[in-house]
C-alpha cells in the first residue's frame, strides 16, 4: 500500500472515531463556538477596543479571530494531549505497534484528522461570524492566515504529543491540558481583550505560541491593519514551540501503557502463581 | 539454508533484565520448527510473555541473539510484522468500532491478507460483525484480538494466553482453528494456563519457571519422562493436612482438600494410605490412581523449582 493510502486510511479512522465521541466534538469544535456566541452576547454592546494605533475597533472582530485560533488549538493540542493517553493506557497504540503500520503514518492519522477538526472549527467559528456578526473578511490577508493556520495546527499537534508524552496515565490528561491551555487563553488575549496588560501578562502570553496565532488571525477583519498583515516574528515564535513539541515528542513518545510503580507482582520471585502447590513438607 | 527454511524461530540464551534488576528471562534456548505449534507454560511472572514480546519486537533484549523467519525483530520489526500474527496478552481496540471495521482498518496495512469476513468467521464473530466492540463480552472481545492477529496471513502466529475468559465451547473452537492453521502450515507459538490447551494444540511444550526453560519436549514425552502414577483422593473433613505427614511421601501436593501424589512406586504409597485411612475409620473420596496428566508434570516442575529455592 502507498504511503499516502495509508495516510489516508488512518485520517479516516480517526475522524470516523472522533465522531462517534459526542464529548470530544463537543469539546473540541462546539465549545469554542459557544464560548463566542457568549462573549459576543456579553459584550458586543460594549464600547469597541482601542486598536494598536488608537483606532475604534468593533470587539466582535476581536471574538471570532481570537476564539477561531483557540478552536484550532483545542481541535490539535487539547485534543491529541487528551486523545493519545487514552489509546496508549487502553492498549491501542501497543496494538498498532504490532501490525506493520509504520510510525510516522500512525501519527499522521492522528495529526492529519486533528488539522480536518480543526479547519471545521476555525469555518464554523469565521462563517458564524460573517453570518451574524459583521464581519468581513480581507481576502488580501487570507495567504497569512492560510500559513499561519497551517504553521500553528502543526506546532500545536506537536505540542499535543508532547504533552501526550509527558503524561503518566489517561485520567490527568484532561486536567493537565486544560491547565495548560485555559490560563493560556487568558493571558494570550483570546478570551478578554487586554488592551494595556500587566508585563508579567503580556511577557506570558509573548512567550508561548497562542497568542502570535490569535493576533494572526485578529489581524484578518482588523480593518486598520493593512495587507498582507505578515508578522515575521509571530510565525517564528509558534514554528519554534513546533520544534519543541516535536523534539519532546520523540524523546518520551511512548506506544506501551506506564507500569504503575509498585504495582503488585513486579518483583521478581513475588507472588509465586496460581498453579503453585502446597507441599507437606515443613 | 535447509535450517533457515525450516527453522522459524530461533532464540539462544535470551536474557532480560527490567529496570530495577529484574531478571524476567534468564538464558532461554528455543527453537520452533515451521509449522510447528509450540506452547510455552510457566507460573504467573515465569517470563512468557516477556520472551514472547521479544520476539514481536515489541521489548528489547538484555542478552541473546533472536531470529523469527530470519529476521532480527529488534532491527527489522516491521518488515517482520508484516509476517506475523500478534495477540498480546493485553491490548484495546477502539470500542467505537464495529467488529468488521475494526478487522478492515487493522487488516489494511498488511502486504497480504485475509478477506475480512473470512478473519471475522474463523475468529468465531460472524453474527457479531456489525456490533460495536465495546458492546461485546470479553470473551467476545478477546476473539476480535484474534481476528486481528490472523487477518494479515502470518505465517508466524503469537498469542499470549489467546482462550482466556473463552467459554469452554468458544475454546474449542478456537483449539480446531489453530489446528487448522497450523496443519495449514503456520508456525504458532502460544502460552497458555490451560494445560488441556497445550496437550490438545501443542507439538512441542516448554515449561518457563523464573525466566527458564525447566522442561521440554512433546507433551507425551513430558508426561512420559516423569513416569509413574498419580494418586488422588479428597482429604476427609476432620482431619489435618499434618496428619499425612509419614503416610504419604512428604512431595505430595495439597491443594484445598484436594491431595495428590505423584508416585512411581504407586502400590506401596497406596497400600501406606488406605491402611491409613481404614485405621482411622475415614473413607477417601475420590480415591483413584490415574495417568499423570501435563498439569501434573507442570505443578511437580514448580514444586521442584520451589525446593530448590
Ligand atoms: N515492563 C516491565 N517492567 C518491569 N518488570 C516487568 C515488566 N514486565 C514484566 N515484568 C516482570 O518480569 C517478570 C516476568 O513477567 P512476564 O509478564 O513475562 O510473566 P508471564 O510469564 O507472562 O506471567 P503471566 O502468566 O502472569 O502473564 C515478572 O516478575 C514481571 O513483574
Ligand atoms: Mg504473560
Amino acid at each position: 500500500m502507498s504511503a499516502a493510502r495509508l495516510v489516508v486510511v488512518q485520517v479516516r479512522y480517526q475522524l470516523k472515531v472522533f465522531m462517534r465521541s459526542p464529548v470530544a466534538v463537543f469539546f473540541t469544535v462546539m465549545f469554542p463556538v459557544l464560548m463566542l456566541v457568549l462573549m459576543n452576547a456579553l459584550f458586543a454592546g460594549d464600547a469597541d477596543i482601542e486598536g494598536p494605533g488608537g483606532e475604534a475597533w468593533p470587539v466582535q472582530q476581536f471574538y471570532v479571530g481570537g476564539l477561531s485560533a483557540f478552536a484550532a488549538v483545542s481541535a490539535t493540542f487539547t485534543n491529541l494531549a487528551n486523545v493519545v493517553p487514552v489509546r496508549r493506557d487502553d492498549g491501542i497504540l501497543k496494538r498498532w505497534r504490532s501490525t506493520p503500520l509504520p510510525a510516522w503514518a500512525c501519527i499522521a492519522g492522528y495529526v492529519g484528522s486533528a488539522t480536518i477538526v480543526a479547519a471545521v472549527g476555525v469555518a464554523l467559528t469565521w462563517g458564524l461570524g460573517v453570518a451574524f456578526y459583521d464581519i468581513t473578511i480581507d481576502v488580501a490577508k487570507l495567504p497569512v492566515a492560510v500559513l499561519t493556520f497551517v504553521l500553528a495546527v502543526g506546532s500545536f499537534a506537536a505540542l499535543g504529543l508532547a504533552v501526550a508524552s509527558l503524561i503518566r496515565t489517561a485520567e490527568s490528561a484532561p486536567a493537565v491540558a486544560n491547565a495548560i491551555i485555559l490560563p493560556l487563553g487568558f493571558v494570550s488575549s483570546v478570551f478578554v481583550p487586554t488592551a494595556d496588560p500587566p508585563a508579567w501578562m503580556a511577557f506570558l502570553g509573548d512567550a508561548f505560541p497562542l497568542k502570535p496565532f490569535a493576533e494572526t488571525f485578529q489581524d484578518v477583519f482588523n480593518p486598520f491593519v493593512d495587507p498582507p498583515a505578515f508578522v515575521a516574528h509571530r510565525l517564528i515564535r509558534i514554528a519554534a514551540w513546533g520544534v519543541v513539541g516535536v523534539a519532546i515528542a520523540l524523546w518520551r513518545f511512548r506506544w506501551e501503557p506506564h507500569r504503575t510503580s509498585g504495582a503488585p507482582g513486579r518483583r521478581r520471585g513475588r507472588g509465586r502463581g496460581r498453579q503453585a502447590p502446597a507441599t507437606t513438607s515443613g | 539454508m535447509s535450517t533457515e527454511v525450516s527453522t522459524a524461530i530461533a532464540v539462544s540464551g535470551l536474557r532480560k533484565e527490567y529496570d530495577g534488576g529484574i531478571l524476567a528471562v534468564d538464558g532461554v534456548d528455543l527453537e520452533v520448527a515451521a509449522g510447528e505449534v509450540y506452547a510455552l507454560l510457566g507460573h504467573n511472572g515465569a517470563g512468557k510473555s516477556t520472551t514472547v514480546e521479544i520476539l514481536e519486537g515489541h521489548r528489547t533484549r538484555t542478552a541473546g541473539s533472536v531470529a523469527v523467519l530470519g529476521l532480527d525483530p529488534a532491527r527489522e520489526g516491521r518488515a517482520l510484522r508484516d509476517r506475523i500474527g500478534i495477540v498480546l496478552q493485553s491490548s484495546g481496540i477502539e470500542p467505537s468500532l464495529t467488529v468488521r471495521e475494526a478487522v478492515e482498518i487493522y487488516g489494511s496495512c498488511y502486504s497480504t491478507r485475509r478477506p475480512v469476513a473470512e478473519a471475522i468467521e474463523l475468529a468465531g464473530l460472524a453474527d457479531q460483525a456489525d456490533q460495536r466492540v465495546g458492546s461485546l463480552s470479553g470473551g467476545q472481545q478477546r476473539r476480535v484480538d484474534f481476528a486481528l492477529g490472523i487477518v494479515g496471513r502470518p505465517e508466524v502466529l503469537f498469542l499470549d494466553e489467546p482462550t482466556t475468559g473463552f467459554d469452554p465451547a468458544a475454546r474449542r473452537s478456537a483449539w480446531e482453528v489453530v489446528s487448522g492453521l497450523g496443519a495449514g502450515g503456520t508456525t504458532v507459538l502460544l502460552t497458555t494456563h490451560y494445560l488441556e490447551e497445550a496437550e490438545h494444540l501443542a507439538d512441542r511444550v516448554g515449561v518457563l519457571a523464573h525466566g527458564r526453560m525447566v522442561a521440554e519436549g512433546t507433551p507425551a514425552e513430558l508426561i512420559g519422562s516423569r513416569g509413574g502414577a498419580v494418586v488422588s483422593f479428597a482429604l476427609p473433613d476432620g482431619v489435618e493436612p499434618a496428619e499425612l505427614d509419614g503416610v504419604v511421601p512428604r512431595d505430595a501436593r495439597i491443594a484445598g482438600r484436594q491431595v495428590d501424589i505423584a508416585t512411581a512406586t504407586p502400590t506401596a504409597d497406596l497400600a501406606r494410605l488406605t491402611a491409613w485411612a481404614v485405621g482411622r475409620g475415614v473413607e477417601l473420596d475420590g480415591l483413584r490412581v490415574h495417568q499423570p496428566t501435563l498439569e501434573d508434570v507442570f505443578l511437580e516442575l514448580a514444586g521442584e523449582r520451589e525446593v530448590a529455592r
